[in-house]
């Protein structure tokens, strides 16, 4: 495809797109927001593509190094399961990464590729995080298509999504890694999901009871068919059927969630934190929320978790560390 | 060639008739022509604009001295048909743009039509008083009010003719059914009811009840993060009421049966053509949303458009279209630029003639394309000042897209992306075109011999 621009410019363009729809006449285009997500989605597939090439070339030069480490380790499974590796993202298409639908995943090479490009990321996941007690979310699995409404043309049609996830240090707690915040124009409910925890957006308030549970459980598949926001006095709703008066998934063996400061979308303050990482007018659309491709196949015995997915600008791809935080608008 | 009936052969001309709207430059966003509508007969053709005003023109009735010349289409009613809101709930603004207009089929005298903006629809009356009543008792000539102790006579107040005057008032106000924003709306044949579709939900309404709808079709996911894609257009089958299309944003169409179940978020049928993987880019998913869905009058086929192609559908085949054309291929290496500039998201609509023979789509540049399905012809004209004498051939116009440029062509580099045709109508039994660019319409009609 002839195009002047790279992923990354296309990436800046398309976050451009999506913040200044927030303050266009008329409200938030759904249809074009969604439109721009999968451009977003499309390119940031490729930027990934050819980064974690590079990073399996570094990989394998450390492969000696890691035979040492018990067999249980992530990327020591990489380091055998290396052969299925092409030698360079250019190999495959670079919209091959779930970009293609379905259908390509369906393929037994394609998934295998896609499951050593999740290991890939795993591993470089642990790399950035070794310092922190915190240990690497594996995200959370997106609730089995049985939750959706069965007649919904979602899950069939799901566009293969691969998710990542860019922890980072973070100003404001070891634990808000990264963050999506909804807003549910329906609704009127604000929801935050953080790589598998569900908690009110409190995370900016220091003594958010969250906090101080020390290290999270792994990630929380929501029951199914139940909503992921809870708000305690909930307000009325547009639809019956989104009765979110108590709380939701109460994951067994999670945390306890404390009803924090509901944090209203018009409040939301940009962080003014000078850390260049943190795109403060990031708008992530969708970011999250596209189910993982791997997930959504039925009769993959193996199913990586899919990644808690989060858009960055130019700046973050190119830190590959950067923590951001963002807003969902719908 | 018999009249009424159109085919594009190479005997057909079409010819300038008419442009209404300002000639000056930096037109105020207000008067940018967002729908245009022939009603049932072709007597009447609505415009509805950014500004939120309707304006309505009607063709003057054909005199036998100029037989050479059909009726022209003078304003017959303007009204301010939506206001600006604001929603505080939301800390949302309303746009008072008419998305669509659609008539209703004429019962008595009087005209219906619904107009709609984001949010809120409205059933407009349009009615002529040509007579005034005079000689009121209780009130003077000027209408104030007379002292009954001065009355000493009674007289019968009688009806006097008086310069005609168009009213338009609103009969119903359909509000507060939508979260999302209103794209389409289509009047059932029934007459009775109409359906309105946001971005991921369609209502349907009976004309008489205000402070209820019905949700047919609700694709809205549990988790809104799941979204992948929404409703883009919906229209009612002509003659069967209980038949409905919508199409979506992953290029698909949804054919519906009220019959089957009160929610119809199960399809009757699923168009959908498999993706070619060798076009595969960045922006195959915005290329193939589709903007606009119509069915044909008779009811068999379906036209669909997206960004660069116009496809027809037949009813009885879901896996591909039957016949697909090519709009503006040459713009599928522009897609990075298009992208920027937000023209690939431009939403164009496509329309039947009267016989289904023939389909109209709209270009940039002020082009719109012309495809006879039976010939396989096809015309690019132009809707441009230059070409605005009465009567005047419209050239058949061509882009070229690289190589040796003729004298006649214009480059696909010189191609001005802001004048773009999104809205056209076709008269429902004759050869006359409305076309909305930008802030004019034009009327075309095609040369009668």
């Amino acid at each position: 495809m002839e195009c002047a621009l790279d992923a990354q410019s296309l990436i800046s363009i398309s976050l451009r797109k999506i913040h200044s729809s927030r303050t266009q006449r008329g409200g938030i285009k759904l249809h074009k927001n969604l439109l721009v997500s999968y451009v977003l989605r499309n390119a940031r597939q490729l930027y990934l593509s050819e980064r974690y090439a590079e990073l399996y070339r570094r990989q394998q030069q450390q492969q000696q190094q890691q035979q040492q480490q018990p067999p249980h380790h992530q990327h020591q499974h990489l380091a055998y399961a290396a052969p299925g590796m092409p030698a360079s993202a250019a190999d495959f298409g670079p919209l091959q990464l779930g970009g293609g639908g379905d259908a390509e995943a369906r393929e037994p090479p394609a998934r295998h590729q896609l499951h050593q490009l999740h290991q890939l990321h795993q591993l470089h996941l642990q790399q950035q995080l070794h310092q922190h007690q915190h240990p690497a979310p594996r995200g959370w699995a997106a609730p089995p298509a049985a939750a959706s409404p069965p007649s919904s043309p979602t899950p069939s049609s799901s566009p293969g999504f691969y998710r990542g996830a860019y922890p980072a240090p973070s100003d404001f707690g070891v634990h808000c890694s990264s963050q999506t915040t909804v807003l549910d124009l329906d609704t009127h409910v604000v929801t935050t999901v953080e790589n598998g925890y569900l908690h009110q957006d409190c995370c900016a308030s220091a003594h958010c009871p969250c906090c101080g549970q020390g290290a999270p459980g792994p990630g929380l598949a929501p029951a199914a068919g139940c909503k992921r926001k809870y708000y305690p006095g909930q307000e009325e709703d547009d639809d019956d059927e989104e009765d979110a008066g108590e709380l939701g998934a109460e994951p067994p063996g999670g945390a306890p969630f404390a009803p924090c400061k509901r944090a209203r979308f018009e409040d939301f303050c940009p962080d003014a934190s000078p850390d260049a990482s943190n795109i403060s007018n990031l708008i992530s659309i969708f970011g999250s929320g596209f189910s993982g491709l791997v997930s959504r196949q039925p009769d993959s015995s193996e199913q990586p978790p899919p990644l808690n997915g989060q858009l960055c600008a130019k700046q973050a791809l190119a830190s590959l560390g950067a923590w951001t935080r963002a807003i969902v608008a719908f | 060639m018999i009249p009424g009936i159109g085919t594009l052969t190479q005997d057909t001309l079409w010819c300038f008739s008419q442009v209404k709207g300002t000639i000056e430059f930096g037109t105020t966003e207000a008067d940018i022509i967002s729908t245009v509508e022939f009603n049932h007969t072709g007597e009447l053709l609505a415009t509805g604009d950014k500004g939120g005003r309707v304006v309505i023109f009607q063709r003057e009735q054909e005199s036998k001295n100029q037989i050479h010349r059909r009726g022209e289409y003078n304003v017959y009613s303007t009204f301010q048909s939506h206001e600006p809101e604001f929603d505080y709930l939301k800390s949302l603004e309303i746009e008072e743009k008419i998305n669509k207009i659609r008539w209703l089929p004429q019962q008595n005298a009087a005209y219906f039509l619904l107009s709609t903006n984001d949010k809120t629809v409205k059933l407009w009356k349009v009615s002529e008083r040509d007579k005034r009543p005079e000689g009121y008792n209780l009130k003077d000539e000027e209408g104030r009010l007379r002292d009954p102790s001065t009355i000493t006579t009674l007289r019968v107040p009688v009806l006097r003719p008086m310069d005609l005057m168009v009213e338009a008032t609103p009969r119903r106000v359909f509000a507060n059914a939508h979260t999302y924003h209103i794209n389409s709306i289509s009047v059932n044949s029934d007459y009775e009811t109409y359906m309105s579709a946001d971005d991921l939900r369609i209502n349907l309404w009976n004309f008489e009840i205000t402070n209820q709808s019905f949700n047919i079709v609700d694709i809205k996911p549990a988790n809104m993060e799941e979204l992948t894609e929404v409703i883009t257009a919906a229209e009612f089958h002509p003659h069967h009421c209980n038949t409905f299309v919508y199409s979506s944003s992953k290029g698909t169409i949804r054919l519906c049966d009220m019959r089957a179940s009160a929610l119809c978020d199960r399809h009757t049928k699923f168009f959908e053509e498999p993706e070619d993987p060798s076009n595969r880019s960045f922006f195959s998913e915005i290329i193939s949303s589709i903007s606009d869905v119509k069915f044909s009058h008779s009811g068999r086929y379906i036209m669909t458009r997206d960004y660069l192609t116009v496809k027809v559908w037949d009813l009885n085949m879901e896996n591909r279209p039957i016949e697909t054309y090519q709009v503006h291929d040459y713009l599928r290496s522009k897609l990075c630029s298009l992208y920027e500039n937000d023209c690939i998201f431009d939403k164009f609509e496509c329309v039947w003639n009267g016989s289904d023979s023939v389909i109209m789509t709209g270009s940039y540049n002020n082009f719109f394309r012309m495809f006879d399905r039976n010939t396989k012809r096809d015309v690019t004209l132009e809707a441009s000042r230059e070409n605005s004498k009465p009567r005047a051939i419209l050239k058949p116009r061509k882009v070229c897209v690289g190589g040796k440029r003729r004298k006649d062509e214009i480059s696909v580099d010189s191609l001005d992306f802001s004048k773009k045709i999104l809205h056209t109508a076709w008269h429902p039994s004759e050869n006359i075109i409305a076309v909305a660019a930008t802030n004019n319409l034009y009327i075309f009609q095609d040369k009668v011999n």
